[in-house]
């Protein structure tokens, strides 16, 4: 048996020039992309990128391994094609808010529902930036934006609740400026055997300046965010604060005033999504929003696997396919 | 399982058309299969034209609920399912007075009288008994038959209830129908004991109404004597019965496995395309993978990822579909990927008429997508001919690396003629290949160009050749993204260019008939058959006419312009308002005279043959030409 070369974060760099706006959130994440690639110890040849259009979507021309910068929306829909028939690849998607959310909402949804085994990371920056700053499917009710100079009067979509909905089987969330949990989050998805989908907070810092500080600053981060543990209860605010179930709904508590088991303990791999969709729903400035790994539920069949089990039950039952003999299949008459 | 002979008198006939029509719940598209089946299997050529509502129940004993099936089958070779007919079988008013007028002065009309009554009459919004009218008598064989009364009785033994008994009516008809013809039983007891083999007491009854419909024609007085058609002369050979979207999905398979590459096909539900789907989801056991994705646009995306992946990628659809591909199609085409995109064209604008036939879609895949984008599209000119195409689409998509389009239609796709099974051997290979992977840290140059100007099918997993397709335009060789203006202006050229320079890789256009004369009549897709036909009358009736039939739509043949040239005058006959007349016009600053139809129906003979010689006259100094120049014909 060969041994795999150790490859570096370097070595999944393309040759071409980064052209992201100086201080994009993108950048953040393309790092951390190639910093734990080397350590999921898939080679370059097997790793391929797709992205849809939008800022986000030049992702792949920055990675020296294989990758197709699609059309708007639907970069899912390739991914399906070739997964489907290359299952031995690893198959990122890179999308961002309006990519995923708004053109390509259709496709988001059935690939999560299929469980096809693929790993989609969503950059959130709630603006149109390619397109120079219309509002977007995330952008905040009231979001003064280019097409939207009176206020959006659009409702905000949750991407993790959409996911949730679609039975997704793993849903994260992370932020571009919290890059340690970023790096981790990227694993998690790359690790799941199944649709995985991670929300990464992007700042855009040309047309939506800050949108996300509240989470994205280390100052800030703490009160308004809750880092999710498995099996461990959720707390904030440097341990004062904790979220409690109450009846159909979460609260928050002061940790130092119920007691410790009163709290709600994280459990990613419920096969009931209830409550997963309960802390997607958790959102500022009303209660902390949840990062880190909301959903992880091993064991459901994906779809590349079952469309190739298909594949190999017929040609068992059936033997490999033979031409003549279906040329010849029912009823026929020779001329002579 | 034997099946009886006759008593009675027996003529011969060279071929016969009959129309079978009732409501879409009688079972007329199943009683029509069976007997071009059954003929088909007696060695004639047949030819069918299946006319049903998009309506999967349209309200029971409506004029739009009339379902049709037509079917000739003949001792000589035939290429059309015939324009009037020899017999009608009806079984409700409304099927009769919606297909009356196709039928022959002097044709045998059979109806189902029971399905005659008042209530019958107000569904199908008439008068009075349509099978009253003294003109009847006078202009057809009108023979009525209770058929619902007699079905009940064949059936009584199984004690069924009355609504199960009664739909064993078809197989009354069928029967009937069978004893006038001098059908064989067996292939439709056969197929009756595989199909119920689960309901056995079904199988019973149907079996029974079939023959208690032979023995009703043996019996009765209305039916003097029945018809006889003699096998055809066709090559010698295995024959089957084939429909055009089976032939098109085992071309499919059969490409698959001639280039080595498993079948990935993705595709949405649309009419008249959804058979293919489902016959190749029957394959799996030859490598296929059917995708039923979210919609049309999904559907093409699939087909290129797989593509990107070294698959045979493909997708189908229709007009309204292949509007929503436009876009995957575009990148499909920048990306230089192999594939192959099928339209089964229907009548259109918009949602348009989804279960009849028209040709036009050409424009649309010709020209609808954005920026210059030229794609290779071939069309096949018959049911069984779809089977060919799809291999040479294959060939030429893997040989030049870019996505084929074929241009089918609802009329041949439902369509099916008896087709001549090929040696595996016989048919051509597809060498594919991709560059083998290497350690070097020299850059591979995905857009590099072999002398057809084809780019390496480079796959994901071969190290040392990791490269990054996208929908911007590319610069030459490195296929990184680039703005320059020049090679903006080279890449589109190169792409054109090699579109262009698959017509060296195709064989040259065939001509029926003299290769220089008065009129040439041209035509495209699944009105091969019409026009073969009202060609060889003209020549018949000592005009000099000739016909070119062109599968290679994009590019055309190179020696077409020949061609077109050595006529007086170019008829182009086509299902839609003048579509390739305007791309052989503008191609060889010829002019064309179009014949043109769009009223969802095929070219009847008669009326081709009316129209080629009235300009023919024209061309031969035999008419006044201002009347002539640029008609448009019209049937009424």
């Amino acid at each position: 048996m060969s041994t795999l070369p150790v490859l570096k974060s370097a070595d999944f760099a393309s040759d071409q020039d980064v052209r992201w706006c100086p201080g994009c959130g993108d950048y953040s994440i393309l790092a951390q992309m190639k910093k734990i690639l080397p350590d999921l110890g898939v080679p370059r040849e097997n790793t391929v990128f797709i992205s849809g259009i939008g800022c986000s979507s030049r992702f792949p021309y920055y990675m020296n391994t294989y990758g197709m910068h699609s059309i708007h929306g639907r970069a899912p829909a390739f991914a399906t094609g070739l997964k489907s028939t290359r299952p031995e690849l690893m198959v990122w998607v890179i999308t961002g808010d309006g990519d995923a959310l708004s053109i390509g909402g259709n496709h988001f949804i059935h690939v999560l529902r299929r469980n096809l085994d693929i790993n989609i990371i969503l950059f959130n920056n709630r603006i149109y930036g390619l397109t120079k700053g219309q509002y977007s499917p995330t952008s905040t009710e009231g979001q003064v934006t280019k097409s939207t100079p009176m206020g959006s009067i659009d409702h905000p979509l949750s991407p993790l609740s959409l996911a949730l909905a679609a039975e997704a089987t793993f849903v994260a969330r992370s932020i571009d400026a919290h890059v340690k949990h970023l790096g981790e989050s990227l694993k998690r998805a790359a690790k799941h055997k199944g649709a995985s989908l991670v929300e990464v907070y992007q700042n855009c810092n040309v047309f939506n300046d800050g949108a996300m500080a509240y989470a994205q600053e280390r100052k800030q981060r703490a009160d308004n965010v809750v880092e999710l543990e498995h099996g461990k209860p959720l707390v904030f605010a440097n341990g004062t604060k904790g979220i409690r179930l109450v009846g159909t709904h979460l609260e928050i508590v002061n940790t130092a005033d119920v007691p410790a088991d009163d709290l709600l303990i994280h459990d990613e791999k419920d096969p009931n999504p209830s409550i997963h969709m309960m802390l997607a729903r958790m959102s500022y400035p009303s209660m902390p929003e949840p990062i880190g790994v909301l959903r992880a539920v091993e064991g459901v069949p994906t779809y590349n696997d079952q469309i190739n089990d298909q594949v190999n039950a017929a040609t068992e039952t059936k033997g490999v396919g033979d031409l003549d003999t279906l040329f010849t299949s029912g009823d026929t008459w020779t001329v002579d | 399982m034997a099946s009886p002979t006759t008593s009675k008198d027996v003529q011969s006939v060279s071929g016969i058309t009959v129309r079978l029509a009732g409501d879409s719940g009688d079972g007329m598209q199943l009683l029509g299969t069976q007997l071009t089946n059954t003929s088909a299997l007696a060695g004639n050529d047949v030819a069918t034209f299946p006319d049903f509502p998009a309506e999967i129940r349209a309200p029971r004993g409506t004029r739009a609920g009339v379902s049709g099936f037509q079917v000739q089958f003949a001792s000589e070779e035939i290429f059309t399912p015939g324009d009037t007919l020899d017999a009608l079988v009806v079984m409700n008013p409304a099927a009769m007075v919606t297909n009356l007028d196709d039928l022959r002065h002097g044709g045998i009309l059979i109806a189902n009288e029971d399905g005659f009554n008042e209530r019958e009459f107000k569904l199908a919004k008439v008068e009075s008994n349509p099978l009253d009218a003294n003109v009847l008598e006078e202009t057809y064989r009108i023979i009525k038959v209770p058929m619902t009364k007699l079905t009940r009785e064949a059936v009584s033994e199984f004690g069924l209830g009355t609504k199960i008994a009664d739909r064993c009516k078809n197989f009354f008809a069928m029967g009937m129908v069978y004893w006038l013809f001098g059908r064989s039983l067996e292939p439709t007891l056969r197929f009756i004991s595989a199909k119920f083999s689960k309901k056995p007491e079904i199988a019973a009854a149907n079996e029974a109404a079939l023959r208690a419909g032979w023995a009703f024609g043996e019996t009765t007085e209305a039916f003097g004597e029945s018809y006889q058609v003699e096998a055809a002369k066709l090559s010698p050979g295995i024959f089957r019965n084939i429909m055009g979207n089976q032939a098109l999905a085992w071309g499919l398979i059969a490409a698959s496995k001639l280039s080595g590459k498993d079948l990935f096909y993705g595709t949405y539900p649309i009419t008249p395309a959804s058979d293919i789907l489902h016959e190749l989801t029957k394959y799996k056991n030859f490598g296929v993978r059917t995708f039923q994705a979210e919609d049309e646009i999904a559907a093409v995306c699939s087909a290129i990822g797989a593509a990107f992946g070294g698959s045979m990628g493909v997708t189908a659809s229709s007009g309204p579909g292949i509007a929503l591909k436009a876009e995957g199609m575009g990148l499909g085409m920048i990306m230089e990927l192999p594939m192959i995109i099928i339209n089964v064209q229907r009548g259109g604008p918009s949602t348009g008429l989804p279960t009849k036939t028209e040709q036009s879609d050409l424009l649309q895949c010709m020209y609808g997508r954005n920026g210059e984008s030229p794609l290779p599209i071939l069309s096949p000119m018959s049911p069984g001919d779809c089977f060919d195409i799809a291999v040479e689409a294959w060939r030429i998509a893997t040989e030049c690396m870019v996505p084929v389009m074929i241009l089918s239609d609802g009329y041949i796709a439902n369509g099916s003629e008896p087709w001549k099974i090929p040696t595996v051997s016989s048919l051509p290979s597809i060498e594919v290949s991709h560059p083998e992977g290497t350690d070097e840290d020299e850059p591979f140059m995905p857009y590099a160009r072999d002398e057809y100007l084809a780019r390496p099918w480079a796959i994901p997993g071969t190290p040392g050749l990791m490269h990054r397709l996208g929908g911007l335009e590319k610069e030459d060789g490195s296929g990184n993204v680039s703005y320059d203006p020049d090679n903006h202006q080279h890449m589109t050229d190169v792409r054109a260019a090699k579109v262009a320079k698959i017509s060296s890789r195709i064989p040259d256009q065939e001509v029926f008939g003299a290769s220089h004369g008065d009129v040439l009549v041209v035509s495209w897709g699944g009105t091969y058959g019409s026009c073969h036909t009202a060609v060889q009358r003209c020549q018949d009736n000592g005009k000099k006419v000739s016909h070119a039939h062109l599968r290679y739509l994009n590019p055309m043949p190179s020696n077409l312009g020949d061609i077109l040239g050595a006529f007086s005058k170019v008829i182009v006959a086509e299902l839609n308002t003048g579509q390739l007349r305007q791309l052989l016009r503008a191609e060889y600053l010829i002019d064309c005279i179009g014949v043109n139809k769009v009223q969802g129906k095929p070219f009847t003979v008669t009326e081709l043959v009316e129209a080629i010689e009235r300009h023919n006259d024209a061309a031969t100094g035999n008419a006044d030409k201002s009347e002539t120049d640029n008609f448009q014909h019209q049937t009424s």
